[in-house]
């Protein structure tokens, strides 16, 4: 009875998040994949059913039109390109930012310590889109920024940083430089700093060890670093929409003006599918790491 | 050395950074001029002009309403998620499981809000349910995704507690569920109250799942802040983005002050365990525990 009862307690906390995530996390995936293979249609909902039930068979059509449109059209493939690129880019600018300043953390003072993590941390718990606002006043074209550097007489005239890429990378950089940095202190902070004793009781110099023992030890708080900017970014919506300007192609801008803007469902999924699918392999790579993290084995 | 001091260096100009944009938002919040760049003295009047902006402050309820809902259902969502990726060592799908509490977190949100709306269309199809996309569309979207930090956020507690207190508690006779409640449960209070907290935070946030999932009438606080500002800067959402700035620093800093107290508290009793007998036993252990929860549960 009891073993029972127990068993069916065990399956309800499995169960519940389990049917949760698969109803509202994957399933909603399939549907996705289901729709890119529709046509728009000028209807509720917009766009044309795949299964249909005709003659008493079950009659299939797919739809492989919205692929070939995306792959024929410069406009999506150079936005692909774009977000990856800025993507890779402002990863690159975390990681170089972030590693020096997890490292000062993570030997600090304990006591210290606490109080580093709390003021990086309080940033991501921070609304992101007032974040990025507040971007727009400082590099705006008559902004702080322009006025300082108008006022020591550095430049004559007002740069353009607002609305250009340049302003896009700032934003990014700002938004998840956190992300980098927690999961790199998180690991810096359980290295053994004996080892690094003993390489210098060795002979070898401060910057010797720290590339060949530091940087190898941490390395999967590298992993876990980047890829918790690098995904996001590549589907970033908000900073290029306010930052950006009309150069700056961003697929997650793109997907969105083909959703909201031109109202092609077809197109919108599709788009969402190729970018999932040039996003599987890190996915993939930050879901191993995390699910070795969450079980404590790292 | 000298690497030393240039990682705190860069530490310092790092955090200068990251504060800087967000205190310039706070003071030009209290300028008096209406072209935002120019400074024309302080004042307060764009605070006082939001109480009479009722589209405004409708949203602001709104939002307020999903985060709290947000914030309960993804604690119980992703406490569940936590404990069986900690407890449960072996079930047919866990791998698929561990994946599906982990990806949420990175997953783009543009990619997330379609493919949740797509879902919602086609269930309304199908089912009949939900007829109309609102507020209900926007808590599952907000739910499923906070419940994911919460597992990472409270699964790091659970791995830390000490396992022979529950098994001992098991030994005992008690019931999975009852030392869930009265032992696991009082041990990772703090982390669930962090969860919550973020959770909250992170609804309160979210612009882009909203927009997707939202219906007619359920416009929340970023929605309202985005249009607003997509054409440049407006001292009445200086203000407002300057009140946000505060509630969350305020809730962020409560739950790490609550976390940090509970586990200084916690040493301290350890501590003093040990010294009074040496080594504590299950039975002190266990018994302290008792007395910390209230009598009436025990019948």
């Amino acid at each position: 009875m009891n073993r029972l009862r127990m068993n069916n307690g065990r399956r309800l906390v499995i169960g519940v998040p389990f049917v949760w995530l698969m109803l509202f996390f994957l399933l909603p995936f399939v549907i996705v994949l289901k729709i890119s293979f529709a046509e728009a249609d000028v209807a509720i909902p917009p766009y044309t059913e795949i299964f249909s039930y005709a003659e008493q068979q079950l009659q299939v059509v797919i739809n492989l039109g919205n692929y070939i449109f995306l792959s024929e059209d410069q406009l999506y493939l150079a936005a692909y390109a774009g977000s990856l690129k800025i993507a890779f880019v402002s990863t690159l600018l975390c990681l170089l930012i972030g590693y020096p300043m997890a490292y000062a953390i993570a030997r600090a003072r304990k006591d210290l310590q606490t109080v580093l993590l709390l003021l990086i941390m309080m940033p991501t718990w921070t609304a992101i889109l007032i974040r990025v606002y507040a971007w727009m006043g400082i590099l705006s074209s008559n902004g702080i920024l322009n006025g300082l550097l108008q006022g020591l007489g550095l430049i004559d005239a007002p740069l353009q940083i607002l609305n250009t890429d340049t302003a896009v990378y700032i934003g990014v950089v700002y938004s998840y430089l956190p992300f980098m940095i927690l999961p790199l202190y998180a690991n810096l902070v359980k290295h053994d700093l004996s080892l690094l004793e003993a390489a210098s009781d060795l002979g070898a110099r401060n910057l010797s060890s720290f590339w060949k023992i530091t940087v190898p030890l941490s390395k999967n708080g590298i992993i876990a670093g980047c890829m918790l900017v690098f995904i996001p970014v590549v589907g970033e919506f908000v900073i290029p929409e306010l930052l950006g300007g009309p150069e700056t192609l961003m697929i997650g801008k793109v997907l969105w003006q083909e959703f909201f803007n031109n109202r092609d469902w077809p197109v919108a999924a599709a788009l969402a599918v190729v970018m999932l699918a040039l996003l599987l392999v890190p996915i993939i790579l930050f879901n191993r790491n995390q699910a070795r993290a969450l079980e404590g084995k790292l | 050395m000298k690497r030393y001091s240039f990682s705190n260096l860069i530490l310092v100009l790092g955090l200068l950074f990251i504060y800087l944009p967000m205190v310039i938002l706070v003071i030009y919040s209290f300028n008096a001029s209406r072209l935002v760049t120019v400074w024309g003295g302080w004042s307060l009047k764009w605070y006082a002009g939001l109480l009479d902006n009722s589209q405004l402050m409708g949203a602001v309820m709104r939002s307020l309403e999903v985060a709290f809902y947000t914030a309960i259902a993804a604690v119980a969502l992703g406490t569940m998620a936590a404990f069986v990726l900690t407890r449960i060592p072996q079930f047919r799908g866990r791998t698929l499981f561990g994946g599906l509490v982990t990806a949420p977190l990175v997953m783009p949100e543009v990619i997330t809000g379609l493919s949740l709306l797509l879902l919602f269309v086609a269930m309304a199809q199908l089912i009949g349910w939900p007829a109309q996309r609102g507020l209900t569309t926007i808590w599952i979207a907000h739910t499923t995704f906070c419940s994911a930090y919460v597992a990472v956020v409270v699964s790091a507690r659970l791995r830390e507690l000490d396992l022979s207190i529950e098994e001992a508690a098991m030994d005992l006779g008690a019931r999975p569920w009852k030392v869930f409640f009265l032992i696991t449960m009082p041990m990772i209070a703090p982390s669930l109250a962090a969860g919550g907290m973020l959770s909250f935070a992170l609804s309160l946030d979210d612009l882009v799942l909203a927009s997707f999932v939202s219906g007619p009438g359920s416009t929340t606080l970023p929605m309202e802040i985005f249009s607003a500002v997509r054409l440049g800067v407006k001292p009445e959402i200086n203000a407002v983005a300057s009140l946000i700035l505060l509630v969350v620093s305020l809730a962020t800093f409560l739950a790490w002050f609550i976390t940090r107290r509970a586990d200084k508290r916690r040493a301290r009793a350890m501590q003093q365990a040990l010294d009074d007998t040496g080594t504590p036993t299950f039975r002190q252990v266990i018994d302290s525990r008792k007395a910390m929860t209230p009598p009436s549960t025990h019948s």
